[in-house]
């Protein structure tokens, strides 16, 4: 979402309007004051979910509290490495909301390699909803290896692929190679593959040029392009 | 049955397991480092972390006359967080320990370049602390991952019968039999093995260099199926000789290479700690 979306899309459901844009200005006159006003942010706004474009899947999941404190960081009068270090501060010393909301920003805010940072330490959790936003619109900082051990993790996880925005440009065949080989160790234990996994892998069957030899040697390498 | 659990992570369970699994004739243990859950930033995390592989659970251990004994490495995940790569340079002090039988849990989890970098430094570690090595196999892209796995281990010149692969199934079992490795398979409820499964797979591959282990962690997981397990290769068949074959001697042969292996006084009860004479494990 974009920072004027987002405002449109909090209008009327914000617990505490007021609180919000005292606290933007706050934060854009003294960016130190996001320190306390970013955790306070699902206290003082609400935690409801807020109604995603159905248009782009990768914003699917939005809550009130995450676009608050996506606001309040575009707020912040920061550049460079400066904007980097306060925002990996919040990032470091949030909870698992605080966390997902700066992932939700990534996409909005200049941080270079802080914010790939970010990235590959929310997808080492075990925490869905850190997961889940790593693979949302932020994802496209990662490298095609990482972007897709970070899908297989969502199949793991059980986190709904909606969740992965730029799935039907990106999905290729070593994915689905990847999907195909998990699909038979699941096939030995008498297990299956989610249903949406399932559908992933039959129409990347269908992708011309499957199992590209460029692929593999990016998998291998594992680098970020 | 007698049980030598070769991979369970204690810190996570209660001491009623301990309790629990001593009634069930687990006599002895392995504990390997590995990820917590939450994700560590600093070094200093990870040695107060095998300082209680080394002293706390070892003693919590022993108050059920089980032989607690760790393998020290850094994971594979948190190998990819360049704060904690300093923990390398800290493990040949733990590997000079009493009571630690191997290096590990190493290997892959993304299959990253960092990775490939702390694993393969590690195996080094290993042949230079003259260790045995618990290697895992990866959740995502297994196959893949094994073969890359047996890639990195006869590049490193460890002795393959010093390296056990772990988290084994049906499709990644046949590459590491060839390979003169040890087989490690993880009872572990929904993700990995389940006890009839493991039954199928010794009938397959028979009982050397097979070793059968809980993986009981912080997950779903149960530290007694290793002991249902045991009854399943019965109920199938198996001799009781075959069992303890699996179950005991197989864990002792293989950490037994580490010279360090003490199973000595198992049902005793346990010493005071530390010259604290206040016995912590029910409190």
């Amino acid at each position: 979402m974009t920072g004027g979306q987002l405002a449109d899309v909090l209008e009327g459901r914000v617990a505490d309007p007021g609180w919000l844009a005292d606290a933007v200005d706050r934060v854009a006159r003294d960016p130190d004051a996001v320190a306390t006003l970013f955790p306070a942010a699902g206290r003082r706004c609400g935690r409801g979910p807020l109604p995603g474009p159905d248009s782009q899947p990768g914003n699917a999941g939005w809550t009130v509290d995450d676009a608050a404190r996506v606001l309040l960081l575009t707020a912040l009068p920061l550049h460079g490495p400066e904007l980097a270090a306060q925002v990996d501060a919040l990032y470091r010393h949030g909870g698992a909301d605080e966390k997902r909301a700066v992932l939700r920003a990534l996409p909005l805010l200049d941080l270079g390699a802080a914010g790939v940072e970010i990235l590959h330490d929310a997808l080492r959790t075990n925490d869905t909803r850190l997961v889940a936003a790593a693979v949302g619109p932020c994802a496209r900082q990662l490298g095609d290896a990482m972007w897709r051990q970070a899908v297989l993790k969502c199949v793991f996880m059980d986190i709904p692929l909606t969740a992965v925005a730029d799935l039907d440009r990106r999905a290729d065949g070593e994915l689905g190679r990847m999907l195909a080989d998990l699909a038979a160790e699941r096939h030995a234990a008498g297990r299956s593959l989610p249903e949406d996994a399932g559908v992933l892998l039959a129409l990347i069957g269908d992708l011309p040029g499957r199992g590209d030899p460029a692929d593999r040697q990016d998998q291998r390498d594992g680098k970020a392009r | 049955m007698r049980i030598f659990d070769p991979h369970i992570h204690m810190t996570s369970r209660t001491t009623d397991d301990y309790e629990r699994m001593a009634a069930a004739g687990v006599r002895a243990l392995v504990e390997p480092a590995f990820w917590l859950g939450q994700p560590r930033t600093n070094a200093g995390s990870f040695t107060d972390y095998f300082d209680a592989l080394i002293g706390w659970e070892p003693f919590r251990a022993a108050q059920f006359g089980i032989r607690h004994h760790c393998a020290i490495g850094l994971n594979p995940k948190e190998a990819n967080d360049p704060r904690c790569r300093e923990v390398l340079g800290l493990l040949p002090r733990y590997l000079a320990r009493d009571g630690v039988v191997a290096v590990g849990e190493l290997g892959y989890d993304s299959m990253t370049p960092d990775e490939d970098e702390v694993f393969a430094a590690q195996l080094a570690l290993a042949v230079a602390h003259e260790l045995p090595a618990l290697v895992h196999t990866p959740h995502r892209d297994k196959q893949r991952g094994t073969l890359r796995t047996l890639d990195v281990v006869k590049e490193s010149g460890i002795d393959p019968a010093y390296v056990v692969v772990d988290h084994l199934n049906e499709v990644t079992v046949g590459s590491v039999a060839g390979s003169g490795c040890w087989m490690g398979f993880s009872i572990y409820p929904g993700t990995k093995m389940s006890p009839d499964r493991m039954v199928a797979l010794l009938r397959e591959y028979g009982p050397e260099r097979m070793l059968v282990n809980s993986a009981a962690d912080w997950g779903r997981s149960d530290p007694l199926l290793t002991l249902a397990t045991g009854h399943a290769m019965l109920a199938a068949g198996f001799t009781e000789d075959d069992v303890d074959r699996v179950l005991w001697r197989n864990p002792v042969d293989f950490y037994g290479q580490s010279g360090r292996l003490d199973l000595s006084g198992t049902h005793e009860q346990a010493a005071d700690f530390a010259g604290n004479t206040l016995a912590r494990g029910g409190s």
